[in-house]
């Protein structure tokens, strides 16, 4: 006969494996929120410590007039709409391309993902001092060195930098979320039903209509779950901002914006409103971004 | 157009099509390949426009980076660093994920989507909203500058995609066999070694190079929390420009001595981490 405590005992021991990680991830990542909240209706600078005190939303109503801040946000968003859409969009090219077989398909795919495997700030150091740079860059000098080849003098030498700020950044973390998409969608494509293409085939379907009717919807999960990871890690890049630009001429996105208020201004008040506004924002975007993810186990049988 | 023509011009494009692949994986991995190159050359060769191909190879940078050369900071205490940072949180990322995501698949709790949803979430939070209260309480609790701490954070960092990958693995598992299992008197040591492992090994390697990844690449964190004695590789890379101007082969050497772990483990696994990274998700 099953008591009630038994009941209980029972529910306990299934849940018992779930609650260590649930716990930390609780302590580490939820408490530090709430008290950032706390600390974001607070007036205190680390420079000026004994002004400390309740300021009600005075770092709200900084935040929402600062121009610096706005722009940032313009930049989060047009940063991590352009590098998913293109990288996403090139991954699956590239993903079709080594889903056929062909000679040394092996060695290609992994020149493919090298860009992925790179530390992040030795990637944005190789493209702001060896890719970049005006005087000695890659780019540049292979500029130079075709227009030699041709037997012409001045060669254009743009300073891609200084030039296209935005565009140089965005160009970088292309090239390193471009291999990210691609194993996703490769992956995706592996697993798709050969015996659905090969009748589709044989009923006379052309490639392209294999493609859009077949490819594409069984795709279209890993599309999503690429577009959405790439989009939390790329709305929280940090490292190439800060190593290409330092946040100059229009490229500081929200973390940058954010780490310079509390680690050079050491307004931790402000900061913290603004990591805040960031927060809630990032909660709208997830909203819609997890019910893309909940039609990702819709079709799953419950068990 | 006969049978024949039509076989021979899709061999041709084909081949075609394998050609533009080749190009488009050289393109890629040319930067790449720019960096070790340069990496190898002496600095008066390293910036030169155009680009010097058959400049001599020496190990000048190197010996450089690694403090043989002459004055400079030993990049071993940032490399050990980031190795402890690395492994460890791994290993704890596995400690927690695998019983979690065993819950979410195996023998679910009542409401295991909410459950999931919350741990994905979690990755939604920017990182830097919560970096301040937790500068402030490593600061009163002396934990500043101490690598358990960045230890500690890339645990919380790296858990939600890492209980979203297990779960998917250990639900490979067929039911049948578990219940088969459970018929047969098995307890659930015995399922869990003998049933469970077998299928979801692959996927806990895979959990597992994803998570040192991202634990090795992480800048922001390590930046603010840490100093002299804790500072990872990645701090050590950004403080090699500003010191005292650009040495290009130098810093080309140090990227290239950084990324090499991830390189060859990337590499050595990358069939786990595509199968990883989409079964992990989807299934």
């Amino acid at each position: 006969m099953r008591t009630p405590v038994a009941e209980r005992a029972k529910g306990w021991a299934r849940r018992a494996p779930l609650l260590p990680a649930l716990v930390f991830l609780i302590v580490v990542t939820q408490l530090p929120f709430v008290a950032t909240v706390v600390i974001s209706f607070m007036r205190w600078n680390a420079l000026a410590p004994d002004h400390r005190g309740f300021a009600a939303l005075d770092n709200y109503r900084a935040v929402v007039t600062d121009p610096a801040l706005r722009s940032s946000v313009g930049t989060t968003v047009l940063l991590t709409a352009s590098v998913v859409l293109v990288s996403l969009g090139l991954g699956l090219g590239l993903a079709l391309l080594l889903d056929r077989s062909f000679r040394g398909r092996g060695i290609v795919r992994t020149l493919l993902i090298t860009p992925f495997l790179v530390v992040p700030v030795a990637a944005a150091l190789l493209w702001k001092h060896a890719l970049y740079n005006a005087s000695y860059g890659l780019f540049n000098g292979a500029l130079t060195w075709l227009w030699q080849l041709f037997g012409a003098g001045d060669p254009p030498q743009p300073d891609w930098m200084t030039d296209s700020p935005l565009l140089s950044v965005e160009l970088s973390l292309i090239w390193q979320w471009t291999p990210f998409m691609m194993l996703i969608l490769l992956a995706g494509l592996q697993s798709r039903p050969a015996d659905a293409v090969e009748a589709a085939r044989m009923d006379g379907a052309g490639a392209f209509d294999v493609f859009r009717h077949l490819t594409l919807p069984h795709l279209r999960r890993y599309l999503e779950l690429a577009a959405l990871l790439g989009t939390v890690y790329i709305v929280q890049n940090f490292d190439a901002v800060f190593t290409l630009t330092s946040g100059g001429l229009g490229t500081a996105n929200l973390p940058y914006t954010i780490y310079q208020t509390f680690y050079q201004a050491h307004d931790y008040g402000r900061a913290s409103a603004q990591g805040v506004v960031v927060v809630l924002c990032s909660l709208l975007v997830a909203n819609f971004a997890l019910r893309t993810v909940s039609s990702l186990l819709r079709e799953e049988i419950t068990r | 157009m006969t049978r024949g023509d039509r076989r021979g011009g899709r061999r041709v494009r084909g081949a075609a099509l394998g050609l533009v692949a080749w190009l488009c994986g050289i393109a890629f991995f040319l930067p790449v390949a720019w960096m070790v190159l340069t990496s190898f050359h002496r600095e008066t060769d390293a910036a030169t426009d155009p680009p010097s191909l058959a400049a001599p190879l020496t190990l000048h940078g190197y010996r450089e980076f690694f403090g043989v050369g002459g004055a400079g900071v030993s990049p071993w205490p940032p490399l050990l660093n980031s190795l402890t940072a690395s492994v460890a949180s791994t290993l704890l990322v596995l400690v927690l994920a695998v019983p979690a995501a065993y819950a979410l698949s195996l023998r679910p709790v009542r409401s295991w989507r909410d459950v999931l949803f919350f741990f994905l979430s979690t990755k939604m939070l920017p990182l830097v909203a919560g970096l301040l209260p937790i500068y402030l309480v490593a600061q009163n609790t002396r934990m500043l500058d101490d690598i358990w701490l960045l230890v500690i954070l890339y645990t919380s960092m790296n858990l939600p995609i890492a209980v979203w990958m297990m779960r998917s693995f250990l639900a490979e598992v067929p039911v049948e066999i578990l219940e088969a299992a459970s018929i047969d008197g098995a307890g659930l040591p015995t399922t869990l070694v003998r049933i469970v492992a077998p299928v979801a090994l692959p996927g806990i390697a895979a959990t597992a190079l994803i998570s040192f990844i991202f634990s090795w690449n992480e800048l922001l964190f390590a930046r603010v929390l840490t100093g002299i004695v804790a500072g990872t590789s990645p701090v050590f890379l950004t403080g090699l420009v500003t010191s005292q101007g650009l040495f290009l082969a130098k810093v080309c050497a140090a990227a290239t001595v950084v990324s090499l772990p991830v390189l060859v483990a990337g590499f050595a696994a990358q069939d786990k981490l595509v199968q990883g990274l989409s079964l992990g998700a989807v299934k």
